[in-house]
């Protein structure tokens, strides 16, 4: 286990400026192991931004963000813990699933990669013949399935999702959202960016940014469900609307 | 959290760099989609020099040789360098490959062997094709060739994977590439065409000349190489 693996992410007044047009401002909050957290908010609120500050790939513009007692920087070694899961697959669609597999398993070390490979694909539930076939020919569930796959390789300690269940259908979020509980039992750090308030509701801690703020953050263990989910992002993310029902 | 992925130490730089390569070489073997294009490009501009210059009974002089076939290299490896991170960009393979271990150097190093070892198979064919349609004297020389377009194409290779890496998200990369590319690329195509020509004179070849294009152009390797292993971590990290 590496000392990361049960520590919190903490993250200290981070900020983040694009040629001087402001995309995060003095965000500051914490991500346990064996939570899911969702951030939520309306377009343009810095939610990829703030993935891709936790993924260390977007260096931040003030603040920090530490994983246990390590600093978590733009290229950290730490990232060797950090699995992530997008929008697109991040894959090599010319490859087959268990060469996509492989391959990132020997970039990151694992022991045998092979074995591993075959192991995340029964996981997720690909057969023989789709573990054989180019990524290419996946439909759009299917790369997603192989996407956490390739995401869990290397065993992250910190998993992100940045819009998971986009275009998945029903039976797809489904299986997301059984996978995404499955990753919080063992034990590891999930932080779920999305738009879909219901792929959301397993989350037990949720954190609510508007224009690049914090407007809300707060942990319920076992879950907020999708009624407290759309509850707290109404009030917080439409405040006209609040105020004319109000009336 | 243990599961059965249990990771060993990261692979060391080489390794990585090794990987990266042999996914791009198997990914290529299957597709054969670049390798293909880059060499029907230098076949033709090969084919179509040679009817402009070659006149029926007599031999090109040797400059326009050499000229014609760094040309073609150039045409060709353009291509290449072109498609050479068109398959990072799709479906964002490249995110999942920098929050990999592997250093960034090692995968700039794994791409440019990758491109490297695409544009050396095309430069067999053409030289092969040049010494048929040219009656190239390359039979004494062909080693020394051969070192020649290998360094020129490692130079050149180095520039471009650099710019297209830069370019990953530009849209209208492949304007943009050979734009940016080709001033910077002169040197290594000068020092490739002058030193050829001094290998293949057929009367008064001078082995003294090429040998200083030689180290020329190894000079211009190591720095292209310098300069890409030292660019490609703030290019690809950009944000």
């Amino acid at each position: 286990m590496n000392h990361v693996d049960a520590a919190p992410l903490r993250l200290s007044k981070v900020g983040k400026i694009y040629g001087g047009r402001r995309a995060l401002a003095e965000v500051s909050t914490t991500f346990e192991p064996g939570r899911i957290a969702a951030v939520l908010g309306p377009n343009g609120a810095g939610k990829s931004t703030l993935l891709g500050i936790l993924s260390t790939l977007i260096a931040p513009s003030a603040g920090e963000v530490r994983w246990g007692e390590d600093r978590l920087g733009r290229g950290s070694l730490l990232r060797a813990r950090i699995g992530y899961v997008g929008h697109d697959p991040g894959l090599y669609g010319d490859l087959t699933a268990t060469e996509n597999l492989t391959l990132f398993a020997r970039l990151y070390g694992v022991a045998d990669p092979r074995a591993r490979a075959a192991a995340l694909l029964a996981r997720v539930g690909l057969g023989e013949a789709a573990a054989e076939a180019p990524a290419r020919t996946f439909s759009r569930g299917m790369l997603q399935r192989l996407a956490l796959a390739r995401a869990l390789a290397h065993d992250p300690a910190l998993l992100l999702f940045d819009e998971p269940a986009a275009a998945l259908d029903p039976t797809g979020a489904d299986w997301l959202a059984r996978e995404l509980s499955a990753e919080r039992e063992a034990g590891r750090v999930v932080v779920l960016v999305t738009h879909d308030l219901a792929a959301a509701a397993v989350a037990d801690q949720v954190v609510i940014l508007r224009r690049g703020r914090v407007v809300f953050d707060e942990a319920r263990p076992g879950g907020f469900g999708v009624e407290a989910v759309r509850a707290s992002y109404d009030t917080r993310t439409r405040p006209a609307a609040r105020e004319a029902n109000r009336g | 959290m243990a599961e059965d992925g249990a990771t060993a130490p990261a692979p060391g730089f080489w390794r990585q760099a090794l990987r990266i390569a042999a996914k791009d070489l198997a990914i290529e073997w299957r597709s054969r989609e670049v390798l293909a294009t880059m060499t029907f490009l230098a076949v033709v501009v090969v084919l179509i020099f040679s009817f402009a210059f070659v006149i029926e009974g007599t031999r090109p002089p040797a400059p326009v040789v050499a000229g014609i076939m760094w040309v073609a290299l150039v045409v060709a490896g353009t291509v290449g360098l072109a498609r050479a991170f068109d398959r990072e960009r799709d479906g964002e393979a490249i995110r999942s490959l920098l929050l990999t271990p592997a250093p960034r150097p090692a995968i700039y190093l794994g791409k440019l062997a990758a491109t490297v070892a695409l544009m050396a198979i095309t430069e067999i064919v053409l030289t092969a094709l040049a010494g048929v349609l040219f009656s190239a004297s390359l039979g004494a020389v062909i080693g020394r060739v051969a070192l020649l377009l290998v360094l020129g194409t490692i130079g050149f290779a180095a520039a471009g994977c650099t710019f297209s890496a830069a370019l990953l998200r530009a849209r209208g990369r492949d304007a943009l590439l050979a734009t940016l590319l080709y001033p910077i690329i002169v040197p290594i195509v000068i020092a490739g065409a002058r030193g050829t020509t001094q290998l293949i004179d057929p009367i008064a070849p001078d082995f003294d000349g090429a040998r200083f294009w030689t180290q020329f152009l190894f000079a211009l390797d190591v720095l292209f190489v310098t300069a890409g292993l030292w660019a490609f971590e703030p290019i690809v990290s950009g944000d």
